[in-house]
């Protein structure tokens, strides 16, 4: 089923991660990409993504919930982790015919997974914490300093939390619509490609039609409630920032000095 | 044989996630040929679930749905097959209609089944006269049409495809009163001249008491009873605890009962509370404003 795709989706818990300030979550998940990519040896990533861990062990949330959301990009790490052990430089460790293995290819492809795995579980962390409605204020709140050049912050962010808002009931729709097909025999998981794209149109058609309507709605409801933009616009929920971000915030200005040690004292671990 | 059964049935929704909820849970039935069964609970009680089970667009999370004594999910590749032979019409059907005509989106089905062209249309002209289609609507687009005749076309899309059994999940729900009166009567007409079996989801008991031979009621994912309409009407009490309402007849009678007034207490129309009542009152002496 369509709903069985965790990635991106909130789940609520009390929880440090859930309590810290969609603001800050969204800097940390930026800022432990970062690490990731820029560790130059095992040290160094060791703690990156130890501090990743860490970050979903504080979240409360099952780790099978993070594990499900590798799944749909699993494909994706094995051809890239695949690809990098060939395509290594150096001595090979084992060779037949033109393949080759390298130690550099194997480390390669070793940083290459482990950096494409944590970079979708920093980012769970993020949207498995944050509700999109915090993680759209925030965005526009960070974002603020734009609307000064003129670009048109808060209708992007109203167009986000829209967006994001209608990603779940559009997926619910399609499933509606889908189960209806299949009642009617459809026939969505055999044939060839061209046969299985022809036996989208049923789907697709009902679902822009009820998404049309959905937005027209939308738009009307939102204009006889006087909507017309940001300007002088207040928030419900004003965002805060309290101890346990502080405490957050001084956990990341730690493990920022930690790598950089580790980075620059120890000797990288692969060759670019 | 029962055409239809089902054995300490479990679905649970989201398995695994904060999210899980036991939708449906140990239902075991049976729903013999031919049979007009209604089903009744509360929002949320499982209905919807219960019925996409029967057919094979869910499948359950543990015990058996059985289609003329075979696991239905024996084959998994056949399943196709069992929802040609277990008709569904979902709940606000007409969000499903795709095609440029109505009359080929009511013979989408049919031709699924790989009946010919003109089977297929033949089979859709039928339906259309069932559920009371104009035929000057089957040339238009589906888009044109308005909410209830949507809704009855997608409605003959299911009945095209003549299954053996029939569920329809709530089929009159936001129609106008006549209109819930004409469509409901159609479903009994179809039924009575198909022969087929037929499960009937409704929030209304008015409605389902009327044309049900049995009832089926539903509360908080259990079965709560399968019985003969008029037997399930006569616990209007346990009923109401349930979130559900018996027809005010019924329950007026019921509440006679309690003052003493000899009466039926699963009357299901005005008519027959009449016949009960007025030799009643005659042998009281005609004093109407006794109770
Ligand atoms: N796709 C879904 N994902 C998660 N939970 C669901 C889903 N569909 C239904 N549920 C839950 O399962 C329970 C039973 O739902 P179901 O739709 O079967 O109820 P129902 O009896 O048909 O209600 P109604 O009369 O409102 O149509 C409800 O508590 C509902 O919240
Ligand atoms: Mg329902």
């Amino acid at each position: 089923m369509l709903s069985d795709i965790t990635l991106g989706q909130y789940f609520p818990a009390k929880s440090i991660m859930h309590r810290a300030d969609p603001r800050l979550k969204i800097c940390l998940t930026v800022f432990s990409i970062v690490l990731i990519f820029s560790a130059g040896n095992f040290f160094s990533l060791a703690l990156a993504v130890g501090y990743i861990i860490l970050g979903m062990a504080l979240s409360k949330i099952p780790l099978k919930l993070y594990l499900k959301s590798l799944k749909p990009i699993l494909f994706i790490i094995i051809f890239t982790a695949v690809l990098n052990i060939f395509y290594g430089t150096g001595d090979p460790i084992w060779q037949w015919g033109f393949i080759k293995i390298t130690r550099n290819g194997l480390l390669n492809s070793l940083f290459v997974s482990v950096r494409i795995i944590t970079l979708i579980l920093a980012s769970s962390v993020l949207t498995f914490t944050t509700s999109p409605t915090q993680l759209t204020d925030a965005i526009e709140r960070l974002l603020k300093p734009l609307a000064k050049l003129k670009v048109p912050v808060h209708e992007f962010a109203m167009m986000m939390t829209i967006a994001l808002r209608f990603v779940p009931l559009l997926l619910e729709e399609t499933d509606k619509i889908m189960s209806a097909q299949k009642a009617r025999g459809a026939d969505m998981e055999s044939g060839g490609i061209v046969q299985r794209i022809k036996a989208l149109v049923p789907v697709l058609i009902p679902l822009f039609v009820s998404a049309f309507r959905r937005a027209f709605d939308l738009a009307t409801a939102m204009e006889s409630r006087c909507y017309n933009g940001g300007e002088g616009r207040t928030k419900m929920k004003q965002l805060h920032f309290g101890a346990v971000d502080w405490m957050v915030l001084l956990s990341a200005i730690l493990v920022l000095g930690a790598f950089m040690a580790l980075n620059i004292v120890l000797p990288p671990s692969i060759v670019r | 044989m029962p055409i239809i059964e089902t054995k300490n049935l479990t679905y649970i929704y989201g398995q695994g996630t904060p999210f899980e909820k036991v939708a449906v849970e140990g239902v075991s039935l049976s729903v013999e040929k031919g049979e007009f069964i209604g089903v009744i609970g509360h929002t949320g009680s499982g209905k919807s679930t219960l019925i996409q089970t029967l057919n094979g667009l869910i499948r359950p999370t543990s015990g058996q749905v059985l289609l003329d004594g075979r696991d239905i999910w024996q084959e998994p590749k056949k399943i196709r097959s069992v929802r040609f032979r277990v008709g569904m019409v979902f709940q606000y059907p007409e969000y499903q209609l795709f095609e440029e005509t109505v009359i080929k989106d009511i013979m989408f089905g049919p031709k699924n089944m790989g009946l010919s062209e003109g089977e297929a249309r033949e089979r859709a002209y039928e339906a259309a006269r069932f559920t009371g289609l104009k035929e000057e609507l089957l040339t238009k687009s589906p888009f044109e049409l308005s909410g209830g005749e949507k809704r009855r076309a997608a409605i003959a899309g299911v009945i095209a495809m003549d299954p053996e059994v029939l569920i329809l999940d709530e089929p009159t729900a936001g129609l106008d009163p006549r209109g819930r009166d004409v469509l409901l009567a159609q479903i009994g007409q179809y039924h009575c001249e198909r022969g087929n079996t037929v499960l009937l989801v409704s929030h209304s008991m008015e409605d389902i008491g009327r044309t049900a031979d049995r009832l089926l009621v539903m509360s908080g994912g259990h079965e709560q009873y399968l019985a003969p309409t008029k037997e399930v009407f006569s616990h209007g009490e346990e009923l109401e605890g349930m979130g559900l309402r018996v027809p005010q007849i019924t329950k007026i009678m019921q509440e006679l009962i309690k003052l003493g007034v000899p009466a039926d207490p699963s009357t299901l129309t005005v008519d027959r509370a009449v016949k009960q009542l007025i030799p009643y009152f005659k042998s009281r002496g005609g004093d109407k404003n006794a109770v």
